[in-house]
């Protein structure tokens, strides 16, 4: 009978080809992509106006595609809460957690997959001995496989040789000897792989595939969990994160202002929900505050905003402030000249 | 409840891809082949995201338009 396996599908190259390498031994193959909500895809590219240009796809999808194989996308923003702000084996070089995400990730594909309605044989990923310094290494190979539960039935194609065999190659539903022994940084053999499936077009992450590989957004979410003191986060908050300049000029408020028509048009979707100013007779960019500014403040922020406006050299600019209770009230302010704006205020 | 040519309708309006991608399929998992799915939704990334999920999971869909501020995606429930 055919055995099945569920792979877990990034968007990138490296699970792509394991998904591959198990389904030219006969395997049935279906995807698995969790959305965590810092997911680089999709809507983060159709946001910035200058990232238009780029492929809006999301990868996970588009392998799938090229793969011919259904693929299962989860919601998981809500549990991966706790991987984010708990994670058990610690932080990687920013805020990623990724050994504990991978644990996260291999034991819901086992959930997912070992339902009755699925019933899936074992558990495919794309991992490589060597391939990040601190979740991918000879050590958290086991470690990845006994915390999430799914044991010998985790089987990483592209290095497998380096790694004792498990029941899907001892139990002959797939064969060991056409897997690989691929380790190290090196994706000179990955590429080769891609090139003998015929596979030339693929993505390519350079940290990793989230935004908690990335040193500036991370540093945005410690601010923001340091402003509110407590580790916490809602999905607006992170998606939020992704988004324009982030200026705090005291800890209980800070704005986000748009750099271009893109991310303008993202933030107005939230503007009923934050106070938020706008340039009323320049065009300019639209800021929401974030936080709980005193009255004192909005001057502040209005004369931030009155900066990044086409008003920038004038004298004075007319600012509207939209307060979330529909009140909008019209100041007048001189635009911050920019030796004014400490560089520390920018998060 | 749901035969052919009664159309059943998703609002995921106001969510960013993948969300109406991820409401989309966990939808069309409850309807009946033949059903036409009417997605609503704001992010253009659906444009292409939607079709995507239908080609791999062998649903079709049948098109999309703009209607103002909204873009509007008919998907019909294939057998799979
Ligand atoms: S880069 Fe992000 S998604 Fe990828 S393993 Fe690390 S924490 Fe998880």
């Amino acid at each position: 009978m055919t055995k099945k396996a569920v792979a877990l599908i990034s968007g990138g190259l490296d699970s792509m080809l394991a998904a591959k390498v198990v389904m030219e031994q006969g395997v049935h193959v279906e995807g698995l992509n969790f959305y965590t909500g810092f997911c680089v895809e999709g809507h983060t590219h159709a946001i910035r106006r200058k990232d238009r240009a780029k492929e809006k796809r999301n990868n996970a999808l588009w392998v799938a595609e090229q793969l011919g194989i259904p693929l299962h996308i989860i919601d998981v923003t809500s549990e991966y809460k706790d991987v984010v702000l708990n994670p058990k084996h610690g932080y990687g070089q920013h805020l990623n957690p990724c050994l504990d995400c991978k644990i996260f990730m291999v034991n819901k594909a086992l959930a997912w997959g070992f339902m009755d309605e699925h019933g899936f044989d074992f558990i495919v990923t794309g991992e490589v001995i060597g391939q990040r310094p601190k979740s991918q290494r000879k050590e958290t190979m086991p470690i990845v496989a006994r915390e999430s539960g799914a044991d010998d039935l985790l089987l990483r194609p592209l290095c497998a040789k380096n790694l004792p065999p498990t029941r899907p190659e001892r139990e002959g539903w797939v064969d060991r000897e056409a897997l690989f022994d691929f380790h190290g940084r090196n994706r000179k053999p990955q590429m080769a792989l891609a090139e003998a499936f015929g596979l030339t077009d693929y993505a390519q992450p350079a940290g990793g595939c989230c935004f908690l590989t990335d040193e500036r957004y991370a540093a945005k979410l410690a601010d923001l969990w340091e402003a509110r003191g407590e580790r916490d986060y809602e999905l607006d908050d992170i998606m939020l994160l992704k988004v324009g300049r982030h200026i705090r000029p005291a800890p209980h408020y800070k704005l986000i202002v748009g750099r271009e028509e893109g991310e303008n048009r993202f933030l107005e979707g939230y503007r009923k929900r934050f106070l938020h100013l706008r340039t009323s007779r320049v065009p300019g960019p639209l800021a929401l505050v974030d936080g709980t500014p005193a009255r004192d403040d909005i001057g502040l922020a209005a004369q931030v905003l009155a900066r990044y406006s086409q008003g920038r050299d004038e004298a004075e600019v007319e600012v509207s402030v939209h307060h979330p209770d529909g009140v909008v009230e019209l100041v007048n302010v001189a635009p911050l000249a920019p030796a004014e704006l400490p560089a520390a205020w920018h998060v | 409840m749901s035969d052919r040519g009664t159309g059943e309708r998703l609002d995921a309006r106001g969510l960013l891809c993948p969300l109406p991608v991820i409401r989309t399929q966990d939808r069309v998992r409850t309807l009946r082949p033949g059903t036409l799915l009417d997605v609503i939704a704001t992010d253009p990334g659906v444009l292409h995201d939607i079709p995507a999920w239908c080609r791999v999971h062998g649903h079709r869909v049948l098109f999309s338009r703009r209607e103002g501020e909204d873009i509007r995606i008919r998907v019909e429930v294939c057998e799979t």
